[in-house]
C-alpha cells in the first residue's frame, strides 16, 4: 500500500518539478510536505529565469532548464513574463567585461548583446546618469515561484501521486520514516534544501539569508530585470554579507528590489541595517526607487552547497538514496534542469548533459 | 542625528494623551507621535465645523503645550526596534531613541463583507463619522447606519449633524441583548448620560434591532440597500450606507516589538499587566489596543502606563476605576456579539481582499492564510491583511498570518537613507 517507485522528501521548486518529471515518466511517486507547498526558499525567492556565465557547469545546466521553462509560457499563474535580463555596467572596466561574457553564453547557446551606452538608456531611461552600457540576454524571464510549484505539484497529483503532509523523520534501508509513524517503501530523494542534513548529514548545506523588498504598483519605471554586471562576484564571492543591485518588474506593475547575501544568520527576522545597505546600492543604480513606496519586506534562506553546485544525483554509499538540493540562488531558474537529471539516472538513462559536475559523491569522496 | 526621549507615545487618542502627560507630570521628556494632523485619535476626531469635545480640548491642549511634551503630528511608525523608532512624515525620515515605550495606537473597524461593500458610497461606521469630522459634504444625503455596538449612535449623530438624513440604525444584535445592555449603563454614569445625549440627538431615527444590511445596490455606486430583519427584506434607496461591525485592535506593531498577545475570540489584542506593562521590558500598552473597551478605559490605561512608564506608580483609585471601565468593554462584547447571521453575508463573489481583488470563492479549499496568500495575493496587498485578515478569521476561514516589514507602506528613501545608528542590527 505505502509502496512507491518514488518518495520525494520536500514540495519546494525542485521536489515539485521532480514530481512532476517523475510521474510523467510513469514512476508512482509520494511526496512529503508537512508545511505550505512552495513555503520555503521558493516563496521567497524573486522567481528570475537567468543563466550565469561565471561557472561553464551551472551555465549548461541553466540553459538546459531555461529551454524547458519554456513549456510553461502560457500557464496564467506562472505569471510568465519575458522581461529579458539587462546587466548594467557601472564604469568602461566592467563593460570592457561584456565580450568575454557574451561568448561565454554564446559557448552554451545563449544569445546576448552588447548594449552601448545611448541604447542602455532608451531601454531603461530612470538608470542613473553616467553608467557605461549594459548586456542584454532578451529571452530570459520572470514567473511567480510559489504558483510554480503549486503548478508541478497539481499536475503530478493528477497523475496519482501522493501528498503525504507529515515530517519526514529517518530514511532507512526500505525507505523513508514519517513523523505520524507510517513507513512509504521505495528509493527516497531528498529534496528539502536548507534542511538537507537533517536527513543526509553527510552532505554539507549552509544557509545564505537574502532581503527582498517589494512596492507598490510603478508600471513601466522599469521594463528589463536589472542587475549589476559586478552581481557575480557579489552572489558568488564567499563574503560573509554582500548586496547588489538587482531590480524585478513584477507583471502586477510592482518592483521587486534585491539583494542581499548573509551567511551565519539563522533568524528570519528583516534587518534594516542590511536593508539599508541593499537600498543604498540601488538608488546608486536607480535613483527613482527612493520616492517609491514599499509595501513588504521579507527574508529568505539560500540552500549553498559545499563547493556552490547542486547536489544531483545518488547518494553516495547508498543504493536507494537519491538528492536534488543546493542549488543556492538558481533554484527556480534550474529547477526543470535538475529534475530531468536525477530521475533519468535513476531510471537508468542518459542525461541530457554531463551530470558528472553534481554528483554528490564529489563532496562526500 | 537622532533624537532621544524618555519615553515614546505612539498614537495621540485618549490613551496616548492621557500617557503623554501623566508621563510629562513626572519630568519626563515625551515623543507623541500621530499619523493624524491633529491629536485626538478617532474617537476625539477634530471636526472641521465644530472642533473638538470640550473634554478632548482641554486633554489636548494640556497634552501639546506640555514643555515636556513634543508633538510629532502626521507622522508614521515604519519600523520599531527596542528602543528606537524609524518615523515617516511628509518632510522626510527620522529616527529616535526611547527609554520606555507606550503603545496607545488604538483599533481599526471590523468591516465584513457583504455583496456591493467595495461601492462608491459604502465606508465602514468610524470610518463615515471621520469623513464627515474631515468637512466631508453629507448635507441632505441619505445615509444607512447599519453593523453593530454603540459606534453606530455615534456615527449616526455626527452625519446628523452635518446636514446627513439618516434613515436608520441597523444593529444586528437582538432587541433583548440591546435592551439587557441598556439596563446595565447605570454602573457607568457616564457612559449612561453619553447614551441619553445621542437618544436625543437621534430623535426621530429609527433604530432596528436584529437587522442586517444584506446587500448594497448600484452600479457605479450606491443607490440602494436591501436590509433584512424579524419583519422580512424591505429595500431603501440611499445615496451612502455605514457599515461597522465594531473594532479590531492594531496589534502589529506591538507584535513586530515581540510583545505578548492574548487571543479573544478570533482576534488577537496586547497582553499586558495591572501597570499596562507588556511581556517586552520598557514596553506599555494601553487602550483599544489592549480590547475594546472604549474612550474612559483608554484614558485611565493611559494615565497608569504613562505613570508607570516614567517610574512612578499610579494612584490605586486609578487602577479602581480602570477595573470598572474595563467591565464596560465585558458588557459590550456580550450583548454585541456578533449573530451566525452576519458570517454568512458574503457570497461565493464577493470580494473579500479589496488590495488585490480576491473573492471569497478564490479562497476554497485554503486552510492558512500563508497558503491563500502564496496561491492567490490574498492578503498581499498595501494594507497586509489589515482589512480580509480580520473578516476572514471572523469568517472562519482561517487566522490572520503575520505581517512583515514596513508596519505601514513607507517610501524607499525612509528604509534606506543612511540614518544615524542604523548602523546598529534590529535585534539589538
Amino acid at each position: 500500500m505505502n509502496s512507491y517507485d518514488l518518495i520525494i522528501v520536500g514540495a519546494g521548486i525542485v521536489g515539485t518539478a521532480c514530481a512532476d518529471y517523475a510521474s510523467e515518466q510513469g514512476l508512482r511517486v509520494a511526496i512529503v510536505e508537512p508545511g505550505t507547498i512552495g513555503g520555503g526558499a521558493t516563496a521567497a525567492a524573486m522567481g528570475h529565469l537567468v543563466a550565469m556565465d561565471d561557472d561553464p557547469a551551472e551555465l549548461a545546466l541553466a540553459h538546459y532548464s531555461l529551454q524547458l521553462w519554456e513549456a510553461f509560457t502560457g500557464v496564467p499563474q506562472l505569471e510568465y513574463s519575458r522581461c529579458g535580463t539587462l546587466w548594467v555596467a557601472a564604469n568602461e572596466r566592467e563593460y570592457a567585461l561584456i565580450p568575454t561574457k557574451i561568448a561565454r553564453l554564446a559557448a552554451a547557446s545563449i544569445k546576448a548583446e552588447l548594449i552601448e551606452r545611448e541604447r542602455l538608456y532608451q531601454l531603461e531611461p530612470a538608470l542613473a546618469a553616467g553608467l557605461a552600457g549594459g548586456m542584454l540576454v532578451a529571452r530570459e524571464a520572470v514567473i511567480y515561484p510559489p504558483a510554480a510549484a503549486r503548478h508541478f505539484l497539481d499536475r503530478a497529483l493528477a497523475r496519482g501521486t501522493v501528498l503525504h503532509r507529515s515530517h519526514a523523520t529517518a530514511i532507512n534501508h526500505t525507505g523513508l520514516q514519517l513523523a505520524d509513524h507510517s513507513l512509504l517503501s521505495g528509493p527516497v530523494l531528498v529534496a528539502t534544501g536548507c534542511a538537507l542534513p537533517q536527513l543526509l548529514p553527510q552532505l554539507p548545506m549552509r544557509a545564505r539569508k537574502g532581503h527582498l523588498v517589494i512596492t507598490d504598483r510603478y508600471p513601466n519605471l522599469v521594463h528589463h530585470q536589472l542587475l549589476e554586471l559586478g552581481y557575480a562576484d557579489s552572489a558568488h564571492g564567499d563574503a560573509d554579507s554582500s548586496v547588489a543591485f538587482n531590480i524585478q518588474p513584477r507583471p502586477t506593475g510592482q518592483i521587486l528590489i534585491g539583494s542581499s547575501r548573509e551567511y551565519g544568520s539563522t533568524a528570519a527576522d528583516v534587518s534594516m541595517a542590511t536593508v539599508t545597505r541593499m537600498l543604498q546600492r540601488c538608488f546608486r543604480y536607480l535613483p527613482a526607487l527612493r520616492q517609491l513606496q514599499a509595501v513588504r519586506i521579507w527574508t529568505g534562506f539560500r540552500p549553498v552547497s559545499a563547493d556552490g553546485l547542486p547536489y544531483l544525483g545518488r547518494v553516495p554509499g547508498q543504493a536507494e538514496v537519491w538528492v536534488a538540493a543546493g542549488h543556492e540562488g538558481l533554484g527556480v531558474s534550474t529547477s526543470l534542469g535538475s529534475a530531468r537529471l536525477v530521475i533519468d539516472q535513476l531510471l537508468g538513462r542518459a542525461t541530457a548533459i554531463d551530470a558528472r559536475p553534481y554528483d554528490p559523491a564529489r563532496i562526500a569522496a | 542625528m537622532t533624537e532621544r526621549y524618555d519615553i515614546a507615545v505612539v498614537g495621540a487618542g485618549p490613551a496616548g494623551l492621557a500617557a503623554a502627560l501623566a508621563a510629562a507630570t513626572h519630568g519626563a521628556r515625551v515623543a507623541l507621535i500621530d499619523a493624524q494632523a491633529h491629536a485626538g485619535g478617532q474617537v476625539w476626531r477634530k471636526d472641521v465645523a465644530h472642533g473638538w469635545p470640550r473634554r478632548a480640548q482641554a486633554a489636548i491642549t494640556q497634552a501639546l503645550h506640555h514643555p515636556h511634551v513634543t508633538w510629532l503630528a502626521q507622522t508614521q511608525v515604519v519600523h520599531a526596534d527596542p528602543h528606537s523608532l524609524l518615523l515617516e512624515s511628509a518632510v522626510g525620515a527620522q529616527r529616535i531613541d526611547y527609554a520606555a515605550l507606550v503603545l496607545a495606537n488604538g483599533a481599526r473597524e471590523l468591516l465584513l463583507p457583504f455583496p456591493g461593500w467595495t461601492l462608491p458610497g459604502v465606508t465602514g461606521a468610524g470610518a463615515l463619522q471621520a469623513l464627515a469630522k474631515q468637512g466631508w459634504p453629507l448635507q441632505g444625503r441619505r445615509v444607512v447606519i447599519a453593523g453593530s455596538g454603540p459606534l453606530l449612535l455615534a456615527a449616526a449623530a455626527t452625519a446628523r449633524r452635518h446636514g446627513a438624513h439618516v434613515l436608520g440604525i441597523y444593529e444586528q444584535a437582538d432587541a433583548a441583548n440591546v435592551q439587557r445592555f441598556a439596563r446595565s449603563l447605570w454602573r457607568w454614569p457616564q457612559k449612561a448620560m453619553q447614551a441619553a445625549l445621542l437618544r436625543g440627538q437621534l430623535a426621530g431615527i429609527p433604530y432596528r434591532c436584529g437587522s442586517v444590511v444584506r446587500t448594497a445596490h448600484g452600479d457605479s455606486a450606491l443607490r440602494a440597500v436591501t436590509v433584512e430583519s424579524a419583519r422580512g427584506s424591505e429595500r431603501l434607496d440611499c445615496d451612502q450606507l455605514a457599515v461597522g461591525y465594531g473594532l479590531v485592535p492594531n496589534t502589529e506593531l506591538a507584535q513586530s516589538l515581540g510583545c505578548r498577545l492574548r487571543q479573544q475570540g478570533v482576534h488577537a489584542s496586547v497582553e499586558v499587566d495591572a501597570m499596562q506593562r507588556s511581556s517586552v521590558a520598557h514596553i506599555y500598552a494601553a487602550g483599544e489596543q489592549c480590547g475594546i473597551g472604549g474612550r474612559d478605559s483608554a484614558w485611565l490605561e493611559g494615565s497608569i502606563a504613562g505613570h508607570a512608564a516614567a517610574g512612578a506608580p499610579a494612584a490605586a483609585s486609578l487602577l479602581r476605576q480602570q477595573r470598572h471601565a474595563r467591565a464596560f468593554a465585558q458588557a459590550l462584547e456580550t450583548h454585541f456579539a456578533l449573530q451566525p447571521r452576519v458570517r454568512t453575508l458574503a457570497q461565493p463573489d464577493t470580494l473579500i481582499c479589496r488590495c488585490e481583488d480576491i473573492s471569497l470563492q478564490a479562497l476554497d479549499g485554503y486552510s492558512d492564510a500563508r497558503s491563500a496568500k502564496l496561491a492567490t495575493r490574498c492578503g498581499m496587498g498595501a494594507c497586509q491583511g489589515r482589512i480580509c485578515g480580520a473578516a476572514l478569521a471572523e469568517l472562519g476561514r482561517f487566522p490572520r498570518s503575520g505581517t512583515r516589514p514596513p508596519l505601514f507602506p513607507a517610501r524607499l528613501a525612509s528604509l534606506g537613507d543612511n540614518l544615524s545608528d542604523n548602523h546598529r542590527e534590529s535585534s539589538v
